[in-house]
């Protein structure tokens, strides 16, 4: 399918899970601001979950299909899509065919950043192993930049059976809440040691406003001083997305997709990836409260999200083929072989698990 | 988190953990990191992601779903303490050539004059040590290098640059450094090279890497455009030397 920008919107960029490979050599990872909401959609249209789609930011872009036909989904904050005229859904997947206009109605109260995923994905050149978008180092995604009017962009090859995905809708217990109550978990470390109890504890149980410095690279806070036992600056090491660093202003700063992947401020603890993607969803003058967890019970919720992941792909399936699936107990199986009868011939098949 | 003599494994959210081997900045120590780092990368264990190499820990990247992180965490107690500090004594230094000065080094001047030096003097105490490569950040492919004469130190600009050249290589303080791409900055900028420390494109596309030693190379303006002319049509090799001892 091919589409062309008739309005890109605030901050359409084109963005799939990061750039990894370069961390060590200064190359910010980039990739989606909300890499839980991207990779559901790709699942909902039978992409694997690494696939570029489109980051909208806030007022979302005004698109016309010229060519080819595709299913498309909007996850993430639901932004009011509108296909020919008509609101639709968020988290449910519509066919849309040469001719048709996409545009969005606004922000909404639950977030700011949703993702329109389309079957085969946004095909542009991967520039060193990612499609992603880095906006400051001008490479990758669409000409190293933000969508323009303008400009056509095709789709990849989509999944054998995406047409069966057409209607097909996120179940409602898997959508993410994003509820401006909830608490960002972040684990301590790895120099919370650098800080008084106190500054932990101040932290860890107040409000904090999210400042008009909050972009791609990361979100400056504004609230109660976090304390340092002595001096804020750290010799220089690796910054993981999801970062809180406090400088010597006592300010937090909680670093995100494009931020520099090192630097020398002390970091009090580390976001999860999902306490990351509800921060990506706020918006400057909103507030956050953060909760401590540990590592171990982190990995539990990364390890939840997958399971959620895995029901989602077993719903698809079974919405596809109209038979109901199970969710195998054990882990799944990656590959596997089996034989086929077609036509009174016995075919063998191998297969190769492609969601991951 | 675990702590043992001399390592401390450091939680970083739920898919990354740092190996921090002390807090000062030394060969011994950074040699630590890129042994480790070595070991990890020969390993290809699954569920590593990636393993990022700064001044005095090793920061590994990993998805939670497919490593078992204690057992990981144990086999790294294992291996730590019997891994060399990575001192590799047949290391060569990568020659950077840099032409000094004019309009590739606007601030060479004033750099000279702080410390009552002339411009050769800056340009033969810059040039004639071996820096050692610490780690890579900051912007893509800029390296921290170590081991500048402190005599040719010299402040930040007071009001930083808008736009400084890639290429360009200067000096804060008692550190020197090249500037992969175009990008404001505040260092003295005392010359410049033809070479293309970061290109997307080119495989790699990253020139330098932490753990080498790089030499600066005086060269002349014409010198500097033939260089660049080879950069540009993919037909320079890199000149590698035997490191200088100190």
């Amino acid at each position: 399918m091919d589409f062309k920008v008739d309005n890109p919107g605030m901050l359409t960029t084109v963005q799939d899970l990061g750039r990894w490979g370069y961390l060590g050599k200064g190359m910010p990872l980039a990739g989606a601001m909300d890499p839980a909401a991207l990779k559901m959609g790709n699942i909902m249209v039978g992409n694997p979950v690494n696939t570029a789609a489109l980051e909208i930011t806030i007022m979302g872009p005004a698109l016309t299909v010229t060519a080819g036909e595709a299913v498309a989904v909007l996850t993430g904050a639901d932004l009011g899509l509108i296909i020919n005229g008509k609101l639709k859904p968020a988290w449910k997947c519509f066919m849309i065919r040469s001719g048709d206009t996409l545009s969005f109605r606004g922000s909404s109260a639950r977030g700011s950043r949703a993702y329109l995923c389309l079957s085969g994905g946004i095909e542009v050149d991967p520039v060193m192993g990612s499609r992603s978008t880095y906006l400051r180092g001008k490479l990758g995604g669409f000409n190293g930049r933000p969508l323009a009017k303008g400009d056509v962009i095709h789709t990849g090859e989509p999944h054998l059976l995406w047409k069966r995905f057409e209607d097909f809708e996120c179940p409602e217990d898997l959508v993410p809440g994003h509820v401006p109550v909830t608490r960002l978990k972040a684990v301590p470390g790895p120099q919370d040691n650098l800080f008084t109890e106190k500054g932990l504890e101040i932290f860890f149980s107040s409000e904090y406003t999210i400042t008009t410095s909050a972009d791609r690279m990361g979100y400056r806070l504004e609230g109660p001083l976090v304390e340092h036992l002595g001096s804020a600056d750290i010799i220089s090491d690796a910054i993981p997305p999801g970062s809180v660093q406090v400088p010597g202003n006592g300010q937090p700063i909680v670093m995100l997709s494009d931020g520099q992947t090192t630097g020398g401020y002390a970091k009090l603890a580390v976001l999860t990836t999902l306490a990351r993607c509800t921060l990506a969803q706020r918006l400057p003058g909103q507030t956050v409260r953060f909760e401590r967890t540990d590592q171990a019970s982190a990995i539990l919720e990364a390890r939840h999200f997958k399971e959620k992941l895995n029901r989602l792909i077993i719903a698809r399936a079974s919405f596809s083929t109209g038979h109901t699936m199970f969710h195998p107990e054990e882990r799944e199986p990656a590959s596997g072989s089996m034989n086929m009868k077609i036509n009174d011939r016995i075919w063998k098949v191998d297969w190769e698990l492609l969601d991951k | 988190m675990k702590k043992s003599e001399d390592f401390r494994i450091l939680p970083a959210g739920e898919s990354c953990i740092f190996v921090d081997f002390g807090s000062m900045v030394s060969l011994e120590i950074n040699g630590r990191v890129q042994a480790l780092q070595k070991k990890i990368e020969t390993e290809q264990l699954t569920g590593i992601r990636e393993v990022v190499p700064t001044y005095r820990s090793l920061a590994i990247y990993f998805d939670p779903i497919l490593l078992d992180l204690e057992k990981f965490i144990k086999r790294l107690e294992d291996i730590i303490p019997g891994t060399a500090s990575l001192q590799d004594e047949t290391a060569k230094t990568v020659v950077i050539p840099v032409c000094y000065g004019g309009k590739s080094g606007p601030d060479l001047e004033r750099v000279a004059s702080f410390k009552g030096l002339t411009c050769e003097e800056v340009i033969q105490k810059h040039s004639s040590r071996d820096y050692y490569c610490y780690m890579l950040g900051f912007t893509p492919g800029f390296p921290y290098l170590g081991g500048m004469d402190e005599s040719i130190s010299a402040p930040r600009l007071e009001s930083p640059r808008e736009i400084i050249p890639a290429g360009s290589v200067g000096i804060a303080g008692t550190q020197t450094g090249i500037y992969p791409i175009n990008s404001p900055g505040g260092w003295q900028l005392i010359g410049r090279t033809p070479l293309t420390l970061f290109d997307p494109h080119r495989e790699p596309p990253i020139l330098l890497e932490s753990g080498i030693w790089i030499r600066f190379r005086p060269v002349s303006e014409e010198a500097y455009r033939q260089i660049s002319e080879k950069v540009n049509s993919g037909n320079w090799d890199m000149e590698t030397l035997e490191r200088r001892r100190s």
